[in-house]
């Protein structure tokens, strides 16, 4: 399934990067510190985060993720909003917290 | 002489920018066609040494050589240097300051990255003088 797809069937409101929003999302990481997110976060996941910084963005591009949710309604400041949307990365944003996300989400991949 | 030789300035105390030279990096990989785990690798080693060079150094200068072998990175700063280069290859030690950490970044993995990522990393280092880090990754090994 695509990014899209996972955020429609969520309930995640698109921030930036809608560019990238057809990226196919095959599974999913969680993490809020950039060096150990970028050492392990995969090509394909979608990243759980509350990091909205253009640091995080930078980690993103670097990773291949398909794209970034901002859980709880962690904001993302305009630096990093402009980053997203230049190199097409998809941000979204949710009032859950992380946990609640991540079941969402494995309610997506496993159904 | 390289393939392809690429030389990038690192600006310091500007994290906007910290993460340009290793972008540039890997797409050009990419366009090469380098293999998706030798990128990788590439790309993280790299950001992570521009990080310290933003965080520690008042910024430095990065210099790649790429070679179907072979991708060669000297990041080269003048900054304070390392006292004690042992300790800061320790994952989780760090002397980076409380605005860094609020970043995500300061948690004295940088270094430790780098090394994990990379076939070859050597740091010299002059205390008051600055530091070098040389790390090459060669494509299909580790």
């Amino acid at each position: 399934m695509t990014i899209k797809e996972m955020a429609e069937a969520c309930g995640w409101k698109l921030l930036a990067g809608e560019e990238g929003t057809d990226a196919p999302v095959d599974g999913c990481y969680i993490g809020d510190l950039l060096s150990w997110v970028m050492a392990r976060a995969l090509s394909g996941n979608v990243w759980l985060t509350v990091m909205g910084n253009v640091n995080a963005i930078a980690v993103a591009a670097l990773t291949d993720v398909a794209g970034v949710v901002l859980a709880e309604d962690a904001a993302l400041d305009e630096a990093a909003k402009a980053r997203a949307d230049l190199q097409g990365i998809p941000v979204y944003t949710c009032p859950e917290n992380l946990y609640e996300t991540a079941l969402k989400v494995a309610g997506q991949l496993n159904g | 002489m390289s393939m392809l030789h690429l030389h990038y300035d690192v600006p310091g105390d500007d994290f906007t920018r910290a993460g340009e030279a290793s972008g540039d990096v890997k797409h050009k990989l990419k366009r090469l066609g380098y293999e998706p785990d030798a990128i990788r690798r590439v790309a993280i080693a790299m950001y992570e040494g521009e990080i310290n060079m933003v965080i520690h150094a008042g910024g430095g200068e990065a210099t790649v050589d790429i070679d179907p072998d072979k991708v060669d990175i000297i990041l080269q700063d003048h900054g304070p240097g390392i006292a004690d280069v042992s300790k800061a290859m320790q994952a989780g030690w760090s002397t980076a300051p409380d605005n860094v950490r609020s970043l995500g970044f300061g948690a004295g993995m940088g270094l430790p990255n780098m090394k994990k990522y990379t076939d070859v990393m050597e740091i010299e280092s002059v205390v008051g003088e600055g530091t070098t880090v040389h790390m090459v990754v060669n494509p299909g090994k580790k």
